[in-house]
């Protein structure tokens, strides 16, 4: 479904990916691990669009993404959230969700001037919204400011948001950072109700009870590299993948 | 009747600047609030005043007629220099408009035999009726407001707030920044056709870095938040300088001290003291809030 070939990346002089050779299945979550940069959130912003890679391609559902716009990429079915959260703080809940569920074709210009046109495409959006705020487990808090959300509940209403562009693949940078035991829980529990709804889903994760309670495959990235991919016990028992996490002993 | 014409005759002059300033700072209005810092709404003033003082001077078109015009060749400019420079943001955004006012600036200070260069355009005739600047206010506060409460002003708000975020939603934030840019362009040279057509004389230089400054302070001041704002701000900058008469000279002094009070207090402009307040009432009477799905 997701296919990345030979994909590099530097800035300036730095080289933070290279040649990175990637099948993403189309269904399942799909595990991205590694130590503090690697390129884990990279990759991710080259697969979103935000970043055009240096070398190499990206192709989704048998379109190339590289050097596509990020509004684009979105609206191709590929959704993420950011590993340092970007919700819209001064915005109700609710709000949040509409930015990212608003079908513009249900808006033309004669209903923006007729309030009661309006109302009526706003009031079944607002329907769709409370919807995914249910999922997450914030209906209660909508008209909040979002800003006045607790961090763990802030990431939820980050995954709703991105949800809201009902999207075919997922890309979660660190959903579970910040959260304590009981959240992480129930972000398990949904993470898993949407990959059995028919959404695939990318993890970026450093809790590793989570990511290899959750992922089918794993790939780990050190230095830029892909130094393993298999199942959980695999990459548990890969020394490569020990080593770059606990340094080797002479 | 009799109190209405002599107020008329003293104050309207007044009037008609309130109703084009609160255009004009509708006009930038609508830019700060997706997040564009753009500072060439006096370039656009300018050439809606010029192309539609020309127009019925020489060619003695209806005032309509120059108005739309000024409005429609202001709003082609706009999209035209809106494609490149809208990839700028921030600082960057607002010398670049800069630059474009300057240029606009001194093409018509150079077009003499069409703008009268420094000398400015003499014996506009003096046709804009309180009514079309109410007309032309209400339109534009009209539409402004129905923009703000519907997803347009909703999208607007987010790309101010996070871009990246608001276009990994799947939002082509460049065309909501074209469109805010474009419009905001026509309604400045709506209110610079306007203008010109009963202040009798225009010159290059009532369009200048000062005009276009006086217009983002209205627009600051007033906040972004609501087209309310803009409307506040404008009445506020406009009637400052009228009531502090007494204080002659120092009257600028007086302005920049108004203006750094309300940024330090309120940074978000005057509407946001209103809006505050009116949240804080809300929140105590609608807490929990059970209709929710009806807005």
């Amino acid at each position: 479904m997701l296919l990345l070939r030979g994909i590099a990346k530097s800035f300036g002089g730095l080289q933070v990916l290279e040649n990175i050779t990637l099948d993403i299945p189309d269904r399942g979550i799909f595990g991205l691990i590694g130590p503090n940069g690697a390129g884990k959130t990279t990759l991710f912003n080259l697969i979103s669009g935000m970043f055009v890679p240096s070398r190499g391609t990206i192709e989704f559902d048998g379109n190339r993404l590289d050097g596509m716009a990020p509004h684009k990429i979105t609206r191709q079915g590929v959704a993420r959230t950011f590993q340092n959260i970007r919700i819209f703080r001064e915005m109700s809940l609710i709000d949040n969700v509409l930015v990212a569920l608003t079908d513009t074709a249900q808006h033309s210009i004669a209903r923006l001037l007729l309030p009661r046109h309006q109302g009526r495409t706003e009031a079944f959006e607002n329907v769709s919204a409370m919807e995914l705020l249910t999922r997450v487990g914030l209906a209660d808090k909508a008209r909040r400011m979002a800003g006045t959300l607790s961090y763990g509940e802030q990431r939820r209403l980050e995954i709703a948001r991105a949800l809201a562009t009902q999207p075919k693949l997922l890309l979660l940078d660190e959903p579970a950072a910040g959260m304590n035991p009981p959240e992480k829980q129930l972000l398990m529990e949904e993470i898993i109700k949407l990959e059995n709804s028919g959404l695939s889903l990318v993890i970026i994760e450093h809790d590793m009870r989570f990511i290899m309670g959750l992922c089918r495959q794993i790939a780990v990235l050190n230095f830029g590299r892909l130094i393993a991919l298999g199942a959980p016990e695999e990459i548990r028992a890969n020394r490569a993948v020990v080593e770059a996490y606990l340094g080797t002993d002479d | 009747m009799e109190w209405f014409s002599s107020f008329w005759a003293t104050y309207s002059t007044l009037t008609l600047s309130l109703g084009t300033n609160v255009l004009l700072a509708l006009s930038i209005y609508l830019t700060l609030s997706c997040g564009l810092l753009s500072v060439a709404n006096a370039a656009f003033m300018a050439l809606g005043a010029y192309s539609a003082a020309v127009l019925t001077l020489r060619a003695e078109v209806p005032l309509w007629i120059g108005v739309c015009a000024g409005a429609i060749l202001a709003g082609v400019t706009a999209l035209l220099i809106g494609r490149p420079t809208l990839r700028l943001s921030g600082v960057y955004l607002a010398m670049a408009t800069l630059a474009f006012g300057e240029v606009v600036r001194i093409v018509i200070l150079n077009a003499e035999q069409l703008t009268g260069g420094a000398l400015g355009l003499n014996g506009i005739p003096q046709s804009t009726a309180w009514y079309d600047v109410a007309l032309a206010v209400g339109l534009t506060l009209y539409v402004f407001l129905r923009l703000a409460h519907s997803h347009v002003g909703r999208t607007m708000a987010a790309i101010a707030q996070d871009e990246t975020a608001t276009e990994l939603m799947g939002i082509d934030i460049r065309a909501y920044k074209l469109f805010a840019f474009v419009v905001g362009a026509g309604v400045a040279a709506l209110a610079g056709a306007l203008n010109a057509h009963f202040t009798f004389f225009i010159s290059p230089n009532e369009y200048g870095f000062d005009r276009g400054v006086e217009i983002l302070a209205m627009g600051v001041l007033g906040g972004t938040g609501s087209p309310w704002g803009a409307v506040i701000g404008a009445v506020l900058i406009t009637l400052l300088p009228e009531l502090l008469r007494g204080l002659g000279d120092y009257r600028p002094l007086l302005n920049g001290i108004v203006l750094i009070v309300v940024i330090l207090y309120s940074p978000k402009g005057v509407w946001d003291l209103f809006a505050a307040s009116r949240r804080r009432t809300k929140t105590v009477l609608a807490e929990p809030d059970s209709r929710t799905l009806t807005r």
